[in-house]
């Protein structure tokens, strides 16, 4: 007993002098999870939780939570994915008793969860991504992870009717197959509206390069694109910078309109509330929690910005039919006859790809009309 | 020609708007960092206070609603760390690159703590003088929309290369720089002389966190610098500690900084990340090329920890 007092004390100091916060009552009593009827959830963010972008998103599905009774909630945000993910994690069990953990970036599953998912049998981690396999990972671990590529369509058809020089532009942070079906998604979107236009995109090879970002931003627009929309861990600079040279944006993972409400046409947003919601919920109810958990737009793991005030009377009627066709399920973005930008086909005639196809996983190409190349 | 079609015009014109936009850290970073080893110090932590001054900056801006205040905060903030860090290394045995890097993360770490609630709130930026007013090209008008902090560098850049060479004060910062002993010779207290140097490489590191957090890319974020304070320390010695070299450096980093994103949007696509790498490129070629084993860096001042 005296030695465990000791070590929640220290890392009492330790995590209180990282700024966390934590309920100085569950700190005190490190076994209060052995009383308590309360279940506590811990999320882990790997940058600040109001970014306007990833970890907001995640941040607001758990604020969600706190508003539920007998949930409590600790949170700790600019967590590297090192083995200060693992310390965060013990810290979380140990001191706050928390019995589910979401370790929220992709970096922390393999082998800081992983690691903390054997020391902690009891305990369910669920981590945001894809990455839990049946046959190599434990059982208290698991994944989760949204289609989002639906919601860039939307965004695309949003753009190609705001678009006046037929040029809209991407900034994305690296060319993994998510990015490149969100740019892809976006294009095709906006090609719903006219198939002339074509998307410029720029990769700027990190998930948060604030200057590149703007960099990139200004380079779209000097060359003519006019509706811009991102992949990047925070939009925030993308959708300043694009606003302030006078371009429509589109958001991506959180709601950006406050940002530029003149300018800001729709966003992808996630809707981690109703994902995080539904795993308390079986926790509570005792029931064993899913491993492997995805959905869309029709599932309600994403959802999209409201419209903003430069979006026209057909953008609208448009972009209403396009997300009620969505909500009835079996939407393919990804259908033939399609080419990639080299030319070659990767769709043919009558073939589709849903949003859960395992084809889109490894996506490697950038469709017909994008401006860009992979490498 | 259309007007916004600028086609290959668009990389030259985003290199130069580019060299404008990004280089002002560099320049303020650098300059500060140069009067700072010119003293015969090098101050390694103007990393946290350009992140801090880019803070204290955008927080003052935020609350008192003026981005001239917020600037003079982030000069007087950075001149506390300038002076603490000079305050430190007078005492026997300190070694000022440890304290720098020490610094530097307690400046990063600081920022980071005071700065969490000023994520959200937009802050009024600092104001920019059209100097595109002549062409009817928006792409042109947007590159030539200069900040006042630039031309404040430029001006700087001259005036300092001008005051090393030509005044009493300067005289006395080379003296104290090259040689503890003659500086001592002669009746000064090199201590505090360096005390007096890295206040003032500090403020101007501060400066130019301001103009990262107040005009471009004009928020604030805990990634807002990605390493540009460290960058501007290397451009000194790349510059071989003369102002006007700083300058130049500072244009050429952001300029070439600039390539890699304009050259994509001109459709220019394969091998980005070899053009983000293409400053650092720069930099290894010219230091080879200029370098000997014969004798040591031109220019160097004499006290410098990394030359003796």
């Amino acid at each position: 007993m005296t030695e465990r007092f000791m070590l929640s004390r220290r890392d009492l100091l330790k995590t209180s002098a990282a700024g966390a916060a934590l309920g100085l009552a569950s700190a005190s009593f490190p076994i209060s999870r052995a009383f308590a009827a309360a279940v506590t959830v811990g999320f882990i963010y790997v940058g600040p939780k109001d970014d306007y972008g990833y970890n907001q998103a995640h941040a607001e599905g758990a604020a969600t939570l706190k508003a539920i009774e007998g949930i409590s909630v600790v949170e700790e945000e600019n967590v590297p994915e090192t083995v200060d993910v693992q310390k965060s994690m013990e810290s979380m069990i140990n001191l706050d008793g928390a019995s589910l953990i979401f370790p929220t970036s992709f970096g922390y599953f393999d082998p800081h969860m992983l690691a903390m998912c054997a020391k902690f049998p009891d305990v369910q981690f669920r981590h945001c991504g894809g990455m839990w396999n049946k046959d190599k990972h434990p059982m208290n671990a698991g994944s989760y992870f949204g289609y989002i590529g639906m919601g860039q369509y939307l965004n695309g058809v949003a753009a190609g009717h705001a678009t006046k020089s037929k040029k809209i532009g991407f900034v994305a942070a690296k060319p993994i197959p998510q990015v490149l079906l969100n740019i892809n998604s976006f294009l095709l979107g906006a090609r719903s509206v006219d198939p002339a236009i074509t998307c410029q995109v720029i990769f700027t090879g990190e998930w948060s390069l604030a200057v590149k970002e703007a960099e990139a931003t200004n380079a779209l627009v000097d060359q003519g694109a006019d509706v811009i929309t991102c992949h990047v861990d925070s939009p925030k600079v993308v959708v300043e910078t694009a606003a302030g040279r006078g371009a429509f944006i589109c958001g991506y993972h959180a709601n950006q309109s406050p940002l530029a409400p003149e300018e800001y046409l729709t966003g992808a947003e996630w809707n981690w509330a109703k994902v995080y919601k539904m795993f308390v919920d079986d926790l509570v109810a005792g029931k064993p929690l899913p491993n492997f958990t995805r959905g869309g737009l029709a599932d309600g793991f994403v959802k999209m910005s409201p419209l903003g005030p430069a979006v026209s009377e057909a953008a609208r009627a448009q972009f209403d039919g396009t997300l009620a066709e969505m909500m009835k399920g079996g939407f393919s973005v990804i259908k033939g006859p399609l080419k990639n930008n080299k030319g070659d086909v990767v769709a043919t005639e009558g073939q589709t790809f849903v949003e859960a196809a395992i084809e889109l996983e490894s996506m490697d190409y950038l469709v017909e009309g994008v401006v860009g190349s992979t490498a | 020609m259309d007007a916004t079609e600028i086609g290959l015009w668009g990389v030259p014109l985003a290199m130069l708007g580019g060299a404008i936009r990004v280089s002002t850290p560099f320049i303020f970073v650098s300059l500060g960092e140069a009067i700072t080893e010119r003293s015969g110090r090098i101050n390694l932590g103007l990393e946290g206070t350009l992140v801090f001054g880019a803070m204290t900056a955008y927080a003052v801006a935020v609350i008192t609603g003026s981005p001239w205040l917020g600037l003079l905060a982030a000069a007087a903030a950075g001149l506390c760390f300038g002076l603490f860090h000079g305050w430190i290394c007078r005492f026997r045995g300190v070694n000022d690159i440890a304290i720098g890097i020490a610094l530097m993360l307690f400046g990063s770490g600081l920022a980071f703590f005071f700065g969490k609630p000023f994520i959200q709130p937009p802050a009024p930026d600092l104001p920019a003088i059209p100097f595109g007013g002549w062409s009817d090209v928006p792409q042109v008008q947007a590159a030539l929309n200069i900040n006042v902090l630039f031309l404040i560098g430029a001006a700087l850049a001259v005036f300092l290369w001008w005051a090393f060479r030509n005044t009493r004060a300067g005289l006395i910062l080379r003296v104290v720089g090259d040689s503890s002993d003659a500086a001592r010779a002669m009746g000064l207290n090199p201590n505090t002389v360096r005390l007096i140097a890295t206040g003032i490489g500090g403020a101007l590191a501060g400066i130019g966190g301001a103009y990262l957090s107040l005009y471009y890319p004009g928020s604030w974020t805990e990634g807002i610098s990605s390493g540009q304070g460290l960058m501007a320390v290397a451009l000194v010695i790349f510059a071989r500690w003369n102002p006007l070299g700083c300058f130049a450096a500072a244009l050429l980093f952001g300029g070439a900084g600039a390539l890699g994103p304009a050259l994509q949007s001109v459709g220019v696509t394969q091998g980005y990340y070899l053009f983000y790498a293409a400053p650092y490129i720069l930099t290894l070629v010219i230091m080879i090329a200029t370098s000997s084993p014969s004798r040591s860096l031109a220019g160097a001042p004499g006290e410098l920890s990394i030359t003796k």
